[in-house]
């Protein structure tokens, strides 16, 4: 069984995350059926409460609750309490009194989920649906269960697997939480990035680093790259977006670098030109659509553990 | 005028003494008991303070203090922080200029000033605002504030670094003139900018901007080395790194007139506490790692770090009551100050209370130009003390507190030992450890 909340990767244990993968690969069998509804969560209440704006991950959350027969509403409160509108605790309050049993937040502030899970104003589960720069562990999840289809006939851990992630690995939650999950996994992780995009004290994270995208390529078996912000010109990350794109960027040359049968990901939105090239966007080896699709099905096992099992009810009533 | 008598205390944690007060000064120190019979029945005293088994020390003074009234009376008023410093055992705090308005006009200064008289508690001591508004930009009038009621001496735009460096240099030639010094708030602007906490691993794993050691400790090494080339006096606030540490002792060695501060939670608490990401533990500068902790620790009991200063800064519940971004920065602690340097200095064995009174009454009064403050306890000396029992606990609760605010990292915490009377001069402002109105 999962804890009561998702917070981060570094939460789950190998056998919990190969759980989730597994349940994930029963619900996409139902994803296949003409009706793709199952009545789990009928009854139950899901907040989707989105501090950010993100279509992709709010949609994918909002389909994945529906799909189980939950109740969903959708909270978007653009600007947070730093922005002065309602603070996290009020908004928390309301959503409280409204019976919420999940409450699924995107917060520009990292730590904001924990915070409302700990703070002790809501009673419901909190699953983190990415926070500032920290993690976005279903993310992670649903890169797992893609890496695990195409190079592992879809069961079992990533033992072995090698997998390159390339791009602003400082102000990315992606990288945060795939590093962690992977690791757990038993996946061979290598970040790459100018020195600028890596956080202090990465030697210590369960991973390799290069500052070469080019040396690694070759033995990767699938090329996870980072969306990368051209507002971070500002921050003197890099000198220019052309540059950056020269170095770090995967085009068509750095492709045929590759081993024939790796998979190029990339969390979306795309940056077409920057991180990466059209041509490579739209190869056969991208699996970027497959990853939004197999994304519902993650969040429908995730929503499905944390909810459905009878234990997690008797818990709440204590 | 009262007169007073704190019998069997102990001095520094020495002999056992009886402390005669009369006119707000000390009059008599007699063995304890030896006054008691034939003495004590024509001796009448107009307060009488058992202290049997407590050590005396010179009333503490704060040079790091944030009052902030004027302006953010819901958080703290001059009456509630001299009655929280009261209570901790401070006969002198030092208010902090970044007020609304900021303390930067010899009018602001005088009327904080003013307030601390009026509430009778402790010696408040305005600081000034070394530039005008806290900008950075433009010197504010020093000279007045210096030459006003308020006697002001010590300068800072704390909470804002004096980041311009013809700007620090002007202010530390200028004070020279009324023996005023700088406190700096050494922190790089541009090395900080959105900074949450201490940069390092965690930081990076928590996905919190990281707020660099060298941030603060270029600042301070630029700064000795402007004190020494226009010889004038620096103070740094709240040193909070290893390598500030190495920096400040490389500049005493070599004869600069530096003085330095360390605050009670940076020799307590490390940065694993951001990983609740609670914004309890939200502080300028950050929590630190644990060998920042322990260079701290060492430079207080080596000199190196002159004094103890509590940056005591309050903030409403509901600046902390929030996700960590949008959290303020800052902890209270005037009232939790002293059991933490007992339990980090003298439980310890590091120092004994003699040292610990230099560091917290003797140096901070010296450096601040304060008179009547952090005297020698001998016959003569005004009767500004603290007596400290350590058989009791302070335990620390919402309920507790003094300050209007409750924003301490400390609560569910208990310390041994806790802050029994106050007297200031010559009036008892603690009796048994409750505040006298």
């Amino acid at each position: 069984m999962l804890g009561k909340h998702l917070l981060s990767a570094a939460d789950l244990t190998r056998d919990q995350a190969l759980l989730i993968l597994d349940t994930t690969s029963e619900l996409a069998a139902v994803a296949d059926r003409s009706v793709k509804k199952l009545p789990t969560l009928r009854g139950r209440t899901v907040v989707n409460l989105f501090f950010e704006d993100s279509t992709r991950t709010r949609l994918s959350f909002e389909l994945a609750a529906k799909r189980l027969s939950a109740d969903v509403i959708t909270f978007s409160a653009k600007g947070s309490s730093v922005s002065k509108g309602e603070s996290l605790k009020d908004t928390a309050l309301t959503l409280e009194a409204m019976g919420a049993d999940a409450v699924i937040i995107r917060h520009g502030a990292s730590g904001a989920p924990q915070r409302l899970a700990t703070a002790g104003w809501i009673d419901g589960a909190v699953l983190n649906a990415g926070d500032g720069t920290h993690e976005h562990p279903t993310q992670a999840l649903l890169d797992a269960y893609t890496l695990r289809r195409h190079t592992r006939g879809g069961h079992g851990d990533l033992s072995g697997v090698r997998v390159v992630i390339v791009g602003d690995v400082l102000h990315s939650r992606v990288a945060r939480s795939n590093v962690l999950l992977l690791e757990t996994l038993g996946a061979e992780v290598t970040l790459v990035a100018p020195p600028t995009l890596l956080p202090v004290g990465f030697e210590n994270w369960p991973c390799k680093v290069s500052y070469h995208l080019d040396e690694v390529l070759p033995n990767a078996d699938a090329v996870m790259m980072l969306r990368v912000q051209a507002e971070r010109m500002a921050g003197a990350y890099f000198p220019s977006t052309l540059e950056y794109s020269r170095m770090y960027g995967l085009d068509a040359r750095r492709m045929a670098l590759m081993a024939p049968e790796a998979i190029v990901m990339h969390p979306g939105p795309m940056n077409r030109g920057l991180e990466i090239s059209a041509d490579v966007a739209d190869a056969d080896r991208a699996v970027v659509v497959e990853q939004v699709a197999n994304g519902v099905n993650v969040r429908m096992a995730c929503l499905y553990l944390l909810l459905g099992g009878a234990s997690s009810e008797g818990e709440g009533s204590q | 005028m009262t007169s007073m008598i704190i019998r069997g205390a102990q001095p520094y944690g020495e002999v056992a003494q009886d402390i005669e007060i009369s006119d707000g000064v000390i009059s008599r120190i007699s063995p304890a008991g030896s006054l008691s019979g034939e003495d004590a029945s024509h001796e009448a005293f107009d307060v009488e303070l058992e202290a049997a088994g407590c050590v005396l020390l010179p009333g503490l003074v704060d040079l790091h203090t944030h009052l902030r009234e004027p302006g953010r009376e819901d958080s703290e008023t001059i009456a509630t922080g001299s009655r929280a410093a009261a209570k901790g055992g401070f006969t002198c705090v030092h208010a902090m200029a970044n007020t609304a308005p900021v303390a930067d006009t010899a009018g602001v200064v005088e009327q904080v000033w003013r307030r601390g008289v009026e509430t009778g508690l402790v010696d408040v001591r305005p600081v000034g605002a070394v530039t005008v508004g806290l900008q950075g930009a433009q010197l504010a009038e020093l000279g007045a504030m210096a030459s006003s009621a308020a006697q002001v001496r010590v300068f800072s735009d704390d909470g804002l670094c004096v980041h311009d460096p013809l700007l620090m240099r002007r202010a530390l030639e200028y004070v020279k003139a009324f023996d005023g010094v700088v406190a700096q708030h050494a922190q790089d602007p541009r090395l900080t900018e959105g900074a949450q906490m201490n940069e390092g691993e965690l930081s990076g794993r928590l996905g919190l901007a990281g707020w660099p050691a060298v941030a603060e400790e270029a600042i301070i090494a630029r700064d000795v080395l402007l004190t020494e080339h226009v010889d004038s006096r620096l103070h740094i606030c709240h040193v909070s790194t290893a390598g500030s540490v190495e920096v400040v002792r490389w500049a005493k060695a070599r004869g600069i007139p530096v003085t330095a501060e360390a605050t009670p939670h940076h020799l307590l608490l490390t940065e694993e506490l951001v990983a609740s990401f609670d914004p309890i533990y939200k502080v300028n500068p950050p929590l630190r790692r644990e060998e920042d902790v322990m260079a701290l620790r060492e430079a207080v009991v080596d000199g190196t770090i002159d004094i103890i200063a509590t940056d005591h800064a309050p903030h409403p519940r509901e600046d902390k009551d929030c996700e960590w971004a949008a959290a303020a920065m800052g902890m209270i602690g005037l009232e939790t100050a002293l059991p933490i340097a007992s339990q980090v200095f003298i439980e310890s064995g590091l120092m004994d209370w003699r040292a610990l009174g230099e560091r917290m009454s003797v140096t901070p009064a010296r450096i601040g130009r304060v008179a009547d403050q952090g005297a020698v306890i001998e016959v003569g000396a005004p009767a500004n003390l603290v007596v400290w029992d350590p058989s009791q606990s302070t335990v620390v609760t919402p309920a507790m507190f003094e300050s209007k605010s409750a924003n301490s990292p400390y609560l569910d915490r208990s310390f041994a030992g806790a802050v029994r009377h106050v007297v200031f001069r010559g009036r008892p402002t603690v009796v048994s450890g409750e505040v006298v109105s």
